[in-house]
């Protein structure tokens, strides 16, 4: 039996059910309302969240419990009887229990207020998930494979028909010196750049730029990534790699860590931006009283004081870096080497989860396990990265409220 | 040294050049970022505006009923008996024919010059004879796809050069197809096509078109929608109104400030193991992919809705509960209908980046070939449950082919989608100064 029938039963006893509340609230009070606790609409209220909420709740709950129990086809007959009779009884109840004293307000905020804080866990929910999803098949892959060799082999080629090796370090090297040039690109220069907006610039200049790197920073990266493949990376193989004679490839470190810099900017800017803006104008003005010049003050007195906070922008900036997957994927290349050379092509984390997790897969392979393994470090990482900046940025933001 | 307060002395000079130069930097920064800002979009703009633009041989081709209708009676099932293939050698015999008309000299065999047709250009007609069965015996005239590389030619992709050590084409047929244009057998019309049609093989970039991408991401961003604004208002409205402060909320405050910057990758593994192999969702499928994004567009949802609550004078508040309005009477009744200017802008926000991402969905197998358009809703497959591309995938699928043909239809898709997030941002933007209250 499906869960349909189920469904429109719930919907129309929730109809039924209101109207009856309401019809008997009016009669309860003998006509007049200013007897009852609360407004007839409001027991229709009552009576409609408890025909619907806990059936709905255990429609959820038995297919999960199904699921999890790997129960196939249909649902035997007592599960959407039971689920019925959940509704029935929130009818019978909530219908029964209207009286002149009955507070039906308090009992559906009460209702109301489960469902919000059901909303609120949902996010607790998705973190959960985000571990429990990778947890699971990390843990298979390492029965498979060792893991003294994912975390210290410096060799990665995998092999479907077995004995590959899977070592994270030249992906690991490959996803840091990427980040390194593209922070190295995107810091000094978002961070001029807010540092000009918020001190320099006029209102005019403020107008123009302002929105244009907010244009910036809503362009999707796959954008970029195209960006990267089709104008930056023969761009520097042609001007820059091959006259100077560091290789022929047009998907290089140097591509994907410049594309992904440009990424960065507005990140890095309206982050610097905000925490610039939050130094006290009072010590700007004690700077500049005292002799010195605008530049002066900026550089020790204002950015010093904002320092904590511009570091965890550049920590956010460097997360965000780690995790960035379609520049890479278009513009890094897909070899995992280790080398100095920015104009090689290098591969990263995330571009191996991709490669090893799209077209056939086998889910007992360690070649398929593996990305399991990466995206759980990857996370681990950006989850150190990610709560070490919240915290700076809040105790500094507390430091000046 | 002269001690003048009329010319400044070394010290002075040093501090001020200083000064100008610390300026300089600050202005270089931001002219390095909107030389970057016009690079990538006039590159994008550039490459992208040809598949717009498509190359169409108008001909009459002839429809004999010998050939197409061997019953004579307009039998269906006889007549769709009659594949691509054979339809292929009318379409070449009506641009032999209108050549001849035309009174142009070729050297070119006649299958050669049927090469100049597109190979999808035969099933555009057989579809349009099935459906319209009583065309057949005159020849009608048909506005065909040309070959993508008469195309690229017109474009400036191929060049007689390249031409030449192409297998596909030949100098000879980019010289007809100079002749046919000069005719007006050939013309470039603006490429309705590109933006209806479905994706095409490897071969075929000339008929390759978004309408499947399309439609994929709008039934994504319905998920989306449906699912992300009730669960972060919800979720928002808790958290700001009524949580109270202890250890619990201060975990979930910064679960979601670390939700809002987990690497989008994440969220696709999320799906993969969550969605398809634990729940079975069918994979490719535009449910699963608005689940994914959904998800992923929570916490932004959430942020901007916390700041447009807190943005409401608690006074509006202090005023409701003092006439008798219970605390959620006061938040439904007041609060939130004050705060949802800020709340919509926040969900169009978070519904443009969504609609941008790409990574997610390579996971879930949405980079599938998907040629047949999805249907919202059908008895075997559930609620948005056929397999389906998203725009910023196809994007990435085509820039995976070998054909450059495919790198021109990439960024044509890209000005699409970069269209169609100007228009949401905007919309964002008149919102806000529209409704926008200062307390």
């Amino acid at each position: 039996m499906s869960l349909t029938l189920p469904l429109l039963v719930i919907i129309v006893l929730a109809i039924v059910g209101s109207f009856l509340a309401r019809r008997r609230a009016l009669s309860v009070s003998g006509g007049d309302i200013r007897h009852l606790a609360s407004l007839p609409k409001q027991h229709g209220l009552n009576a409609i969240l408890s025909t619907v909420v806990p059936p709905l709740l255990a429609i959820i709950a038995w297919l999960m419990a199904a699921r999890i129990m790997e129960y196939r086809g249909a649902a035997p007959l007592w599960v959407p009887l039971a689920i019925m009779a959940l509704a029935v009884a929130g009818v019978v109840l909530s219908v029964v229990k209207v009286s002149n004293t009955f507070r039906a307000r308090t009992a559906s905020e009460t209702w109301i207020k489960g469902l919000l804080i059901g909303a609120s866990t949902i996010a607790i929910l998705t973190t959960v998930g985000i571990v429990f999803s990778m947890l699971f098949e990390t843990i298979s892959f390492f029965r498979q494979y060792p893991w003294t060799e994912f975390f210290f082999s410096t060799n990665w080629s995998p092999n479907f028909r077995g004995n590959s090796d899977l070592g994270i370090i030249p992906l690991l090297w490959g996803t840091l010196y990427i980040s390194f040039i593209a922070l190295a690109f995107a810091v000094p220069t978002g961070l001029f750049a807010a540092i000009y907006l918020s001190e320099y610039a006029g209102p005019r200049i403020r107008g123009i730029v302002k929105p244009a790197i907010e244009i910036l920073a809503g362009i999707p990266t796959i954008v970029y990534g195209l960006f990267a493949l089709t104008t930056v990376g023969p761009f520097l193989r042609d001007y820059f790699a091959q006259p100077m004679g560091f290789g022929d490839s047009a998907s290089s470190v140097m591509t994907a860590g410049l594309v992904m810099g440009i990424m960065l900017i507005p990140f890095v800017s309206s982050l610097s931006d905000d925490i610039i803006n939050a130094v006290p104008q009072s010590m700007r003005d004690g700077s500049l009283g005292l002799g010195a010049t605008k530049s002066e003050t900026i550089r020790q007195v204002v950015v010093p004081a904002a320092l904590p906070g511009i570091v965890g922008a550049v920590l956010l900036a460097a997360s965000r870096a780690i995790g960035e997957t379609m520049i890479v994927v278009l513009g890094a290349g897909a070899a995992a080497r280790i080398s100095l050379n920015p104009f090689e092509a290098m591969t990263t984390v995330t571009v191996k989860i991709v490669s090893q997790l799209t077209g056939d897969t086998d889910f007992a392979s360690p070649e398929t396990l593996v990305a399991f393994a990466l995206g759980l470090t990857l996370f681990v990482i950006t989850l150190g990265l990610n709560v070490l900046a919240l915290y700076i940025v809040r105790r500094y933001r507390e430091q000046y409220e | 040294m002269t001690k003048s307060l009329y010319s400044a002395d070394a010290r002075t000079k040093r501090r001020n050049a200083a000064e100008r130069r610390f300026k300089a930097y600050g202005a270089a920064a931001i002219g390095i970022a909107m030389v970057a800002l016009v690079i990538l979009l006039t590159s994008v703009v550039t490459q992208g505006i040809g598949a717009f633009r498509q190359t169409y041989i108008t001909v009459d081709v002839p429809l004999p009923e010998a050939k197409l209708d061997k019953s004579g009676t307009r039998d269906m099932a006889v007549m769709s008996k009659v594949t691509t293939i054979g339809y292929a050698p009318l379409l070449r015999d009506g641009l032999v024919n209108a050549i001849a008309e035309a009174g142009i000299q070729t050297d070119l065999s006649e299958k050669e010059i049927g090469d100049l047709i597109s190979k999808e250009a035969a099933a555009t007609v057989r579809n349009r004879v099935l459906a319209h069965p009583d065309l057949i015996g005159q020849p009608e005239r048909f506005s065909l796809l040309a070959d993508g590389r008469i195309d690229g030619y017109f474009k400036g992709r191929v060049t007689m050069a390249s031409a030449a050590l192409d297998q596909n084409t030949s100098p000879e047929k980019l010289d007809l197809a100079d002749k046919l244009r000069d005719a007006g057998i050939m013309q470039i019309k603006f490429n309705w096509a590109f933006l209806t049609a479905p994706d095409a093989s490897d071969q075929r970039p000339e008929a390759a078109g978004l309408g499947v991408a399309i439609l994929g991401s709008l039934y994504m961003m319905i998920v989306v929608l449906v699912l992300a604004l009730p669960i972060g208002v919800a979720a928002s409205i808790y958290l700001e109104e009524f949580a109270p402060k202890n250890r619990w909320t201060d975990v979930i405050e910064v679960n979601i400030a670390n939700l809002a910057a987990v690497p989008s990758i994440v969220y696709g593994i999320l799906g993969l193991a969550i969605f398809i192999n634990f729940m079975q969702f069918n994979q490719s499928s535009p449910l699963v992919g608005g689940m994914v994004l959904a998800l992923m567009t929570l916490p932004t949802i959430i942020i901007s809705t916390r700041a447009a609550l807190k943005a409401v004078p608690p006074s509006i508040r202090d005023a409701a509960l003092g006439v008798g309005a219970s605390k959620m009477q006061s938040v439904f009744h007041h609060v939130l209908p004050l705060a949802a200017p800020g709340i919509l802008t926040g969900t169009i926000i978070g519904l443009a980046q969504a609609l941008g991402e790409t990574a997610p969905l390579l996971l879930i197998g949405m980079v599938a070939f998907v040629r047949d358009y999805p249907e919202a809703y059908s008895s075997a497959t559930g609620l948005f449950g056929d397999p389906s591309t998203a725009l910023p995938v196809q994007i990435y699928n085509w820039t995976q082919r070998a054909d450059p043909a495919f790198v021109e239809r990439a960024q044509g898709a890209i000005i699409t989608l970069l269209v169609f997030l100007l228009i949401m941002n905007t919309v964002a933007i008149v919102l806000r100064r529209r409704f926008e209250r200062r307390w």
